[in-house]
């Protein structure tokens, strides 16, 4: 990585802030919810729903984090589960288990996640820019980290995230 | 509030658009020798209503070019023009210029002034021309009598050399300056014009003796010959002494081709058909709206499904009158079902519609004669597959004039008609539409196929089929044509025109006689939207099969199946073995008890494969959503569904399963 990333990631995470925090002046708002020990957090605008988690019908040929596709009120939806994604120790299926419906780039994907905590307004000087990390999520889709009463808030770029050519959601082949 | 001008534009575009394809239509309809006033109002008034629009919505350019065009059908219409291929030509040239001014404009963009100028240009020539075109046809056909001359006047003979075409002079724009000046009586002088077979058509053959009437003074007359005076003969003379000027000769190119043209086209005409003039009230509704219309009505149709498998636990005669309100129910929703679909169903006219045009251009090109013959346009299929069918359909149609259809030489060499036949034909049989195309051309030729199929890197067997070598010209990159032209013979497009087949579900087969003819058969469902199916149970997930492609299920005999190489199955069906595959193995589900399994039979394309699942559930009408829409194309799969109790399941791509499958022996 070069050197100037890191000097380059609060900036676009700020420009990111104002652009879609536009009621609420140097604020933004997050869907926080867990994954194992960690707390991570969604920009609130690209969250459809909240479900508890339902029968899937599998889909061949998708890496084992897709779990399949669901029927959300006459359309199908394809459902992930980052549990398995980010590679954490366990992923159970339980009655607290939830489903998050994102809107993002013009599809409707679901994610599992353990549980959904809170909404949340962070002042955009309480994001910190990312830590280069290695791992199972790549720091690109991280666009910075918050700090709510001590607690850490990892926070996504959902829709980079959904649309990186390693989730397999998008193939080359269907546009 | 102000008024919605987006909206109202997108209307005027739409309709605007509609109304070149009528034009487009009506000037071919002109063309082949139809001479129904009707027609030629009908190509006036969309012309007209084109102009209105642009007039009030502020398109200039649109609007100054349709008047043009306008002008130019009010004297054909009036009879002050004569009808000519050329004349047809340049106003479809001019369609094609107009539609192009209009996306430009419904883009929001400005339209290059050039083009907009070259546009007009096309206009102006034609109308400079054309009154004069009629003169010298007449007199052309009939040669006018000398007429006695009344004084005040000239006798002008006008003979231009041959290269006059060569020098950017329009012979005609001087007789149509001359009859600006005064009453001319024109009348060709066709003495120089060579038998059709020597014509150039790049050569001026024609002159004329013009005799024009009332006080112009010399200079006035002098000034129209300005620019050519050097490129020909020319003698001015005061009308009374007027000489006899030796005979001169040549006809402008146009003139031969265009009688040629003339004699035919009354032959042509009593074949030509009525405009239909439908009255039938419509309304205009978005694709949207209706699309939409479709998904409520699967839903409710999916709800109905619900309910009834949720009545079955119930005691028929305790809830006697809620059954007969299911039934009731169920009916009414596949009713309502059925007319929703029926709403995005058009008849193959809309697609058929264009060849005429198709057809002309590419024969034009090529110098062939072809008559293009049409059938079944009433035939209905969904909006959806004609949209995405069309383009397949040209590719074919092009196709087939141009390695199909033979020159004229050669047909006459081959004992046929100088003029080949391209019919196009629609019907529906069962749920599909089938759409044939076939020519009288020469046939594929088998060895020059596999030649080339053979110069692609496929290995081919000598002893193959006919059939199964004219399959292979959907093969990609192959091509026999000799040499390519602008329409084909690049190898790029048979194998698309049948993935395009096959993403709609549709077959394609070609089968052609040699030296008799060819014909391509598309078979496509007749909607996307729903589909009879199968569901099967495979490993605790339900799929649904295509019923198109199921021949029989049957409950094997263990004895029956073998393996070849150790891991391929085979099964055994009355002598013939087909490949055997396991629905558990394509859709990588939880195995289940191989025991009680059952094989369904399927066919796609020719080719056989059994399938292993659990159980059979039944026969269902399935509504097909898009998997893509929201993750994106998996192999073996067609699309999905939901189920009467919500849940997905998915549809069995057979054409992909049976592709991997080899062909059965």
């Amino acid at each position: 990585m070069d050197m100037d990333d890191p000097t380059n990631l609060p900036q676009a995470a700020a420009t990111h802030a104002i652009d879609d925090a536009q009621n609420t002046g140097d604020e933004q708002e997050f869907l926080t919810f867990t994954l194992g020990d960690e707390e991570y957090g969604v920009d609130i605008l690209k969250v459809q729903e909240i479900r508890g988690y339902d029968t899937v019908t599998a889909l061949p040929d998708a890496p084992e984090f897709i779990k399949g596709v669901i029927n959300l009120r006459g359309t199908i939806v394809p459902i992930l589960d980052l549990r398995l994604k980010f590679h954490l120790s366990k992923a159970e299926y339980n009655d607290f288990t939830v489903m998050i419906i994102l809107n993002v780039a013009d599809r409707v994907v679901g994610i599992v996640v353990d549980g959904v905590s809170d909404v949340i307004d962070l002042p955009e000087e309480s994001i910190r820019p990312a830590p280069e990390i290695g791992g199972s999520v790549d720091s690109q889709h991280i666009t910075g980290i918050g700090t709510v009463d001590n607690r850490m808030l990892i926070l996504l770029d959902i829709e980079k995230l959904i649309t990186s050519a390693d989730m397999g959601l998008v193939s080359a082949t269907s546009h | 509030m102000g008024i919605d001008f987006e909206r109202l534009h997108a209307i005027f575009f739409e309709e605007s658009f509609e109304g070149l394809d009528a034009l487009e239509a009506g000037l071919l309809k002109l063309d082949a020798g139809d001479r129904d006033p009707e027609t030629l109002n009908a190509i006036f008034r969309a012309a007209h209503s084109i102009k209105g629009g642009a007039g009030t919505f502020g398109f200039s350019d649109v609007a100054n070019v349709t008047h043009a065009l306008e002008t130019l059908l009010d004297q054909l219409r009036d009879g002050e023009r004569a009808v000519t291929p050329e004349l047809i030509t340049s106003l479809l040239e001019s369609v094609d210029g107009l539609r192009e001014l209009l996306s430009i404009a419904r883009d929001g963009n400005q339209a290059d002034p050039a083009f907009v100028s070259g546009l007009r240009q096309v206009f102006e020539r034609l109308l400079g021309e054309e009154p004069a075109a009629a003169a010298e046809q007449t007199a052309a056909n009939a040669p006018t009598p000398e007429t006695p001359a009344p004084t005040g006047g000239w006798q002008i003979h006008f003979q231009p050399h041959e290269h006059m075409f060569m020098t950017g002079n329009d012979p005609l724009r001087i007789l149509q300056e001359l009859q600006r000046l005064g009453d001319a009586d024109i009348t060709a002088i066709t003495g120089k014009l060579p038998p059709l077979s020597e014509l150039d058509p790049e050569k001026a053959y024609l002159g004329w003796d013009i005799k024009l009437q009332g006080e112009i003074c010399e200079e006035a007359v002098r000034d129209v010959f300005a620019w050519v005076e050097d490129d020909c003969d020319l003698s001015i003379q005061p009308l009374e002494s007027a000489a006899e000027t030796e005979t001169a000769d040549a006809t402008p190119a146009e003139t031969a081709p265009a009688e040629q043209a003339r004699a035919a086209a009354p032959a042509t005409a009593p074949a030509a058909k009525k405009a239909k003039t439908s009255s039938d009230s419509s309304i205009r509704v978005s694709v949207d709206k209706v699309d939409s219309l479709i998904n409520l009505v699967g839903e409710l149709v999916i709800t109905q499904a619900m309910l009834k498998q949720m009545s079955t636990g119930l005691d028929p005669t305790d809830h006697e009158q809620m059954m007969a309100g299911l039934e009731t129910l169920e009916r009414n929703t596949r009713e309502l079902q059925e007319a929703v679909m029926s709403v995005r169903m058009l008849p193959m006219q809309f697609v058929f519609s264009r060849f005429p045009r198709v057809v002309r251009d590419a024969a034009g090109k090529l110098s062939k004669k072809v008559n293009l013959v049409t059938e079944g346009e009433g035939t209905e299929l969904d909006k959806g597959v004609i949209e995405k069918i069309t383009d397949p359909l040209t590719h074919i149609v092009r196709n087939a004039v141009d390695h199909g259809i033979e020159s004229p030489a050669e047909r006459k060499a081959a004992g046929k008609s100088e003029t080949g036949t391209l019919t196009l034909k629609a019907a529906h049989q069962g749920g599909h539409i089938v759409i044939e195309v076939s020519d009288d051309g020469g046939g594929l030729k088998r060895d020059k196929i596999i030649a080339s199929a053979r110069k692609n890197g496929l290995e081919i067997d000598d002893n193959i089929s006919d059939d199964e070598a004219y399959q292979l010209i959907f093969a990609p990159g192959l091509s026999t044509a000799a040499e390519v032209t602008d329409l084909s013979g690049r190898g790029v497009g048979m194998d698309v025109v049948r993935k395009n087949i096959h993403e709609l579900g549709g077959q394609v087969h070609v089968t052609s006689e040699p030296g008799k003819g060819t014909k391509v058969c598309i078979r496509l469902p007749l909607t996307l939207a729903i589909l009879d199916g199968m569901s099967v149970k495979v490993g605790g997930e339900i799929f649904i099969v295509p019923l198109n492609y199921i021949i029989e299920s049957l409950q094997p005999v263990a004895e029956n199946i073998k393996t070849i190489t150790g891991s391929q199955r085979v099964i055994r069906v009355r002598g013939e073995y087909l490949p055997l595959m396991s629905l558990h193995d394509i859709y990588s589900t939880a195995a289940a008890n191989d025991e009680n399994s059952l094989v369904v039979l399927l066919e796609s394309d020719g080719r056989k494969l059994a399938v292993e699942v659990d159980e059979l559930l039944g026969q269902q009408q399935v509504v097909i959503k898009n998997l893509e829409s929201n993750y994106r194309r998996v192999h073996g799969v067609a699309g999905a569904t939901i189920l009467g109790d919500g849940r997905v399941a998915l549809i069995v791509d057979v054409p992909a399963l049976t592709e991997v499958a080899p062909k059965a022996a």
